[in-house]
């Protein structure tokens, strides 16, 4: 679990983050969500150390960030791990080499028992056969899921997502979400993914957290977004008449006025009738 | 304004590369890697620099000198000492100034742009000590032995010059290179080039690690690196020879 409590962040006169407060729950993927210039990626970067923030407090499932050593966090970031929106793959090392690499600085495996475990992790993201390709070589998605093997080689308990789909066609994007959310459970990590991706926010969104100007705006989970009245949170989320249509049907769904996917067959079998 | 917090920067991030290292095998294997960019890419360059600035400054010397009561000897003498004293650390530093400067600061541009700094730093790695210190260190062990391998090679350009142009002959040549040699020449070479090692090495450093937005950016800070660290070279070099060869000249 990570706790923030009243973060205020600003660089020189640009005031960027204004007494947020959220606390992200272990095994479940929190999303912080808003515009873009909304403060989203400052928040995660204070929460990694990146930056520091003004004032306020981060605690670590009950212990401090703000307050530590510079070793502590060493010790602590070990258990931390990041995927990045550009996917900050070392150019000069091939895929294998970069899953490695965290390896190869922190652990005390011998090269047998860390390959085995690099090919693990690339099994898991589906990777198999890109070991000896350079990331120049790859594609945006294949990029991505090298960043997510990278990320967890070392089985952090904390796994941040920095706009894990920017740049994805939607198909490859519910892939890479699909990914990030079984991998939270299956590891039961506190997962901190920053996004605007609609389709992330309705398929993950488990806790998720609305930034607006800097500001905390609203929390809730991708059900209770649905019938939010929060005008801006609407704005944003909703923002095509599609998107709005979608949201109305969903809504009506819910009310019972007609029926949705999951019930429907089940409606027919009983002879109801369907509006 | 400005110099102040540019070097108040630099020196921070001297400061922040001394910490223990997480893993001393991935340093050494960083440091070797360095010394093989550094050190052996510019062995080409640097050996094609130094053969013809010996072989050049042979021919012009012998140009200048015209009177007959001047022994051929003294060219080998003039080429030996400006090629130990000048040619070899100052100007090979020059061209290294540009290879190595230029590549350091797009490096390390490139990975601060691309995030790749943030990664490591997330990793719970100290980026000063892991990115900047193995090549400082590099440059300082490969860079002074260039500058000794640019020496001989000069010297060699020279005689190969001279001879080959009938300005004098290779035993004149021989027994000019050992008439009033002095070996702290070489010393005080060297010691220019660890000086400029240091220069060449850590000012590309501090302008690439840290570079601010896109593309654009790291091709400026490059540029920045390469004349700045041009300039405070040639500076260095006007205040080492006034400290360490005025008193003897007096």
């Amino acid at each position: 679990m990570i706790e923030f409590k009243n973060i205020h962040k600003s660089f020189g006169e640009n005031v960027v983050l204004t007494d947020v407060s959220h606390v992200m729950q272990t095994g479940s993927c929190n999303l912080i969500i808003g515009t873009s210039g909304s403060g989203k990626t400052v928040l995660q970067k204070c929460l990694v150390g990146l930056f520091e923030p003004d004032s306020g407090a981060i605690i670590y499932d009950g212990t401090s960030f703000t307050d530590m050593t510079e070793e502590n966090r060493k010790e602590l970031r070990q258990q931390i791990g990041m995927l990045f929106q550009g996917s900050a793959l070392f150019d000069s090392m091939t895929v294998e080499q970069n899953v490695m690499f965290p390896l190869d600085m922190f652990s005390h495996m011998n090269h047998k028992e860390k390959q085995k475990r690099v090919n693990e992790v690339l099994a898991r993201v589906n990777l198999e056969d890109a070991n000896k390709k350079f990331p120049a070589e790859i594609s945006g998605g294949m990029k991505k899921r090298v960043g997510i093997a990278r990320a967890i080689v070392l089985n952090p308990k904390y796994l941040f997502c920095d706009e894990p789909n920017s740049g994805l066609d939607p198909q490859t994007s519910m892939v890479i979400d699909k990914l990030i959310y079984d991998i939270t459970k299956e590891f039961n990590m506190t997962t901190v993914i920053n996004t605007h991706d609609m389709n992330s926010v309705m398929e993950i969104g488990e806790n998720i957290l609305y930034m607006f100007e800097g500001k905390k705006e609203w929390t809730g989970n991708n059900e209770e977004i649905i019938f939010s009245k929060n005008e801006r949170l609407n704005a944003f989320i909703f923002a095509s008449k599609f998107l709005q249509d979608a949201k109305d049907m969903r809504m009506l769904e819910a009310k019972g006025i007609i029926a949705d996917d999951r019930n429907m067959e089940e409606m027919l079998n009983n002879g109801e009738e369907i509006k | 304004m400005e110099f102040f917090t540019h070097f108040g920067r630099y020196l921070i991030m001297l400061k922040g590369m001394f910490t223990k290292p997480e893993n001393h095998k991935m340093y050494w294997k960083e440091f070797m890697h360095q010394c093989n960019d550094i050190g052996i890419r510019s062995l080409g360059i640097v050996s094609i620099i130094s053969v013809f600035i010996g072989a050049v400054s042979a021919v012009q010397t012998a140009y200048q000198l015209v009177s007959p009561i001047i022994p051929k000897t003294t060219i080998a003498q003039i080429v030996r000492d400006t090629v130990i004293l000048e040619f070899a650390p100052t100007l090979v530093c020059i061209v290294l100034a540009g290879v190595i400067g230029s590549k350091i600061a797009s490096e390390l541009g490139n990975m601060r742009v691309s995030e790749q700094i943030d990664a490591l730093e997330i990793m719970g790695i100290n980026t000063k000590s892991y990115l900047i210190m193995p090549k400082i260190a590099a440059a300082l062990l490969t860079i002074p032995l260039l500058v000794v391998i640019s020496m001989v090679l000069g010297i060699i350009g020279g005689r190969l010059a001279g001879t080959a142009s009938g300005i004098l002959s290779s035993d004149t040549f021989d027994r000019g290179l050992l008439q009033n040699f002095i070996p702290y020449n070489v010393f005080f070479a060297l010691i220019k080039s660890y000086t400029f090692a240091f220069i060449i090495s850590s000012v590309p450093a501090y302008y690439g690690y840290h570079v601010k937005g896109g593309a654009l950016e790291i091709g400026r800070s490059s540029t920045k690196s390469v004349v700045v660290s041009c300039i405070l070279l040639l500076f260095a070099d006007y205040i080492l020879t006034q400290l360490l060869l005025t008193p003897a000249a007096t």
